[in-house]
């Protein structure tokens, strides 16, 4: 029987894998040396923070995150396990876990998703001293998370196809018939539609509409995400895109003769900021130990690094921190905006789908 | 014949109870979807774009699903049993493209063949729209119809090729013999592989928004990721339950006709090897050129992310531990989805009552639900249910499981409805109990489904997304998270690396039944001289 020996060599390697695989999490994980929480609360003290490892829920993306996370580690001794997905998706995990969730810090990149998440009563309110490290405009009303870093709305073009200074001022006036068929959007992108929910709320629902149905009249150019709107951008497909700030910088590192640059819409609701944020679950059973992330994540270091780092890109919340990268935040003159009424999100998936935005 | 009778309770009872939890998708829909007052819901039915959305969902399904058995069953033919040149090769590879991320695949269409992409740079041609009901159509043959290769291929290796020969005996030419003889015996396996494609269109989320093609699926996510609103998403996700029962008696009345009246009654000899004659290069090339679509086009531009990261200076993670990872719950989830299979592929190819029917469909309800409505649900269940399980390996292979258990029913029920039901019977009449019957006669008879059964779980597993994110342990990363998260953002040169190993790890289970095919064919070819 040759025959078998194959099968059975290929059945013992697999088997082999999968107690490996069960025995560690990931390669990268710190190993959950004290599984047990412990129970012992001091009498008269503060409950202290179950033993185990600090859980981050994360919708932002390892490639940007990982080692802010690691020098955490290194700077405080408290291991940090991060289950890394999609912002919204990861914000509807939470609320399926209910009270149980295993989670201890959410970081979203939607001020959507933790508004989400904080009018479902799932957060816990923030210390007064992490508050007024930002900018009142970048974080929750009620004190139950803040922004972390700020991306900007913006234009980004195909310069050998456009001149910069050909551009209107205003998103408003992409629906001129020049622009006819050369504009793209991604509709079903969460900063996309934090945009949308902006421009309700700043210019009026009919003024939003109006706007929605030129550009579709216009022959807007749907993309998936707004990747793929820069990808297709680079390739001429399209001339302008509406997208985020920080996308670009990483199609040039990989590629330094890719023909597009950012446009920045000062005082235009095209140029809204938006945050990446985070908040401490209501149900964490290491409250202490993730405010002490909370505080990391808005320590002077880790804001320098996010505005200097080229793949990162985006405008540090602290304030007194500026990118070198980037114009400055200030300068930028978004529109006001209350962050926290970003959550009316039904509103604006109702009013896409009616006009049909995502045909 | 066919009774209950012959399938013992310890049969019976596993394949109910895999059946039960295969019910927990639904379940929770039903329980979510029944918060929304009967105001709200009928608005969301009664949506003008609610049956827009159903019909063309629908179309594209029936697109892919005929454009899948038109290019699957040639080639699965021609790879079994022809002399074409390059035949062990293009067996190996024509089965490859499934693993590769419907996202990913949809975006090397893109960027290969999009305006301004690498074929009209390069050749100054520019090729038709990938945009599009089209482009979507073919994105999703290219990355879908080795659901019907596979599960053909395996029927082909179980045919008995008696009635073959007895047909080119008779003076039958080898395309009457093919045409009359072989493709009526494949009708099952066609079945079978043309549901697991059409139920996967429906479910499909990666293709359709890359190439702009709105369908029921992409619908749902909308209401879950926009909306953070789980009533309306978990309604059209019971819509979407409707459409797959609709799908479901569809094939039922297609592949069930004649099934079983060409049953074999024993272990199978190969068959012999059809002559192609001047056909055999033509043949070799049209397969070769499909394949370049389907798989060296998204190799080209993976290959193509990885050399423009190193001119740019990017730094590289080999992602060994991921790979390993991927290997090991793939191979595992395999394992699992075929055992849990087995009791109800047995009962209901040796029973023809209503419970069987029933039991064996009830099986498909989750398979064409988007894979993230069932994460959330084994979240929402598993939390509660077993919190102990929650986020471990275990919990993992179990949403696998749920996920994927069709695939290895309907090649393991095929394999089983090749052996006559004469040889059960005979078993009897030597004092062989039913329970030996199944395991002395049934089980060993029905291997092959059983490696092709596996195989599809396992190359489905290696590029699983949704589910893996959310219950996964945490930190636990696989090939696929790691090609997703950085093709997210746009850091394709650090996906390019995790995508090849994507393939090369999908490789493994084919090379290895290739391996073992080739040897029975080696002996056969020996024994004929």
């Amino acid at each position: 029987m040759t025959r078998s020996r194959p099968m059975r060599t290929v059945m013992l390697v697999v088997v082999g894998l999968v107690l490996a695989a069960c025995g560690g999490g990931g390669a990268d994980a710190p190993a959950p040396d004290a599984p047990s929480p412990d129970a012992s609360a001091a009498p008269g003290a503060a409950v202290p923070d179950a033993a185990g490892p600090l859980v981050v829920y994360s919708g932002r993306n390892e490639n940007l995150v990982a080692s802010v996370f690691a020098d955490f580690t290194a700077l405080t001794g408290i291991p940090v396990e991060v289950r890394y997905g999609d912002t919204a998706e990861l914000a509807i995990q939470i609320l399926e876990e209910g009270t149980r969730s295993p989670a201890d810090v959410y970081f979203g990149q939607d001020a959507g998703a933790l508004g989400a998440l904080e009018a479902q009563g799932r957060f816990a309110a923030l210390p007064d001293d992490v508050l007024a490290l930002v900018d009142p405009r970048y974080r929750s009303r009620d004190g139950r998370w803040t922004g972390v870093t700020g991306r900007s709305r913006n234009l980004v073009i195909n310069t050998d196809l456009v001149d910069a200074v050909a551009l209107p001022a205003s998103v408003f006036g992409l629906v001129e018939p020049a622009w006819s068929g050369l504009v793209g959007w991604a509709p079903t992108n969460g900063s996309f539609q934090a945009f949308v929910t902006a421009m309700r709320l700043i210019e009026g629902e009919a003024a939003t509409r109006a706007w929605l149905e030129g550009m579709l009249a216009n022959g807007v150019v749907p993309y998936r995400n707004n990747t793929a709107i820069v990808e297709a951008i680079g390739r001429g497909e399209i001339a302008v895109g509406l997208t985020n700030n920080y996308y670009l910088p990483r199609f040039v590192a990989e590629d330094a003769s890719f023909p597009a640059e950012n446009v920045y819409l000062p005082g235009d609701v095209g140029g809204i900021v938006n945050v990446a944020g985070v908040g401490v679950l209501a149900t964490s059973s290491r409250p202490a130990a993730a405010i002490a992330l909370v505080r990391h994540l808005l320590s002077v270091e880790v804001q320098t690094a996010f505005g200097s780092r080229v793949d990162a890109a985006e405008f540090p919340l602290r304030e007194g921190v500026d990118s070198t990268l980037l114009p400055a935040l200030d300068s930028l003159g978004a529109p006001d905006l209350d962050l926290s009424q970003l959550e009316d999100l039904q509103g604006t998936l109702t009013l896409l789908e009616d006009v049909r935005a995502f045909e | 014949m066919s009774t209950s009778r012959s399938v013992p309770l310890g049969v019976r009872l596993p394949a109910l109870l895999v059946a039960a939890a295969m019910l927990v998708p639904v379940g929770y829909l039903v329980a979510v979807a029944a918060t929304l007052t009967p105001g709200r819901a009928l608005e969301i039915l009664r949506a003008p774009a609610t049956l827009e959305l159903i019909g063309r969902t629908l179309a594209l399904a029936a697109t892919v699903t005929i454009a899948s058995i038109v290019i699957a069953v040639p080639i699965a033919w021609c790879t079994e049993r022809t002399d074409m040149p390059g035949r062990r090769l293009l067996s190996l590879s024509s089965a490859l493209p499934l693993v590769i991320p419907t996202y990913v695949g949809a975006f090397a269409l893109v960027s290969a063949l999009g305006p301004g992409g690498l074929v009209a740079s390069v050749t100054g041609w520019t090729p038709p729209s990938p945009y599009g009901f089209r482009g979507a159509a073919v994105a999703l043959t290219l990355f879908s119809y080795p659901y019907v290769l596979l599960t053909v291929r395996g029927a082909l290796r179980g045919l008995d090729p008696a009635l073959e020969e007895a047909s080119r005996s008779l003076g039958r030419g080898p395309v009457v013999t093919l045409l009359r003889v072989v493709l009526p015996q494949l009708r099952p396996s066609i079945a079978a592989g043309s549901l697991l494609v059409s139920l996967y269109v429906l479910s499909d989320f990666g293709a359709v928004t890359m190439l702009r093609t709105q369908t029921f699926t992409r619908a749902i996510f909308l209401q879950y990721r926009i909306a953070f609103d789980r009533a309306p998403a978990a309604l059209l996700g019971l819509l979407l339950v409707v459409l797959t029962v609709t799908v479901l008696v569809l094939e039922a009345r297609v592949g069930r006709g004649r099934s079983g009246t060409l049953a074999r009654s024993g272990p199978v000899r190969p068959a012999g090897v059809v002559t192609l004659g001047r056909w055999r290069w033509p043949v070799t090339l049209a397969i070769g050129a499909f394949l370049a679509l389907a798989l060296v086009l998204p190799m080209i531009v993976v290959v193509w992310w990885l050399v423009r990261g190193i001119a740019a200076g990017q730094a590289f993670d080999p992602a060994l531990g991921a790979a390993a990872r991927t290997l090991a719950v793939a191979a595992g989830g395999a394992v699992v989805a075929t055992i849990a299979a087995l009791p109800i592929a047995l009962w209901s190819a040796r029973d023809t009552s209503r419970l069987a029917r029933l039991t064996e469909r009830t099986a498909y309800l989750g398979y064409a639900l988007p894979g993230i409505v069932v994460a959330f649900a084994l979240v929402y269940v598993g939390i509660r249910a077993v919190p102990f399980l929650y986020q471990t390996v275990g919990m993992l292979l179990v949403a696998y499981v749920v996920l994927f258990l069709p695939q290895a029913i309907g090649a393991l029920r095929t394999s089983l409805l090749q052996v006559d039901t004469d040889v059960d019977a005979a078993a009897r009449t030597l004092g062989a109990s039913r329970w030996e019957v199944v395991m002395r006669v049934l089980l060993p008879l029905s291997r092959g489904g059983a490696v092709a059964g596996a195989t599809l779980v396992f190359l489905t597993i290696v590029k699983e997304l949704p589910a893996t994110l959310l219950l996964a342990p945490t930190g636990f990363e696989t090939l696929a998270t790691r090609v997703w998260s950085a093709t997210e953002e746009a850091f394709y040169a650090r996906a390019a690396l995790p995508a090849l190993l994507l393939v090369l790890v999908g490789s493994l289970p084919l090379a290895v039944s290739m391996v073992r095919q080739e040897r029975r064919r080696g002996s056969a070819t020996d024994a004929g001289r």
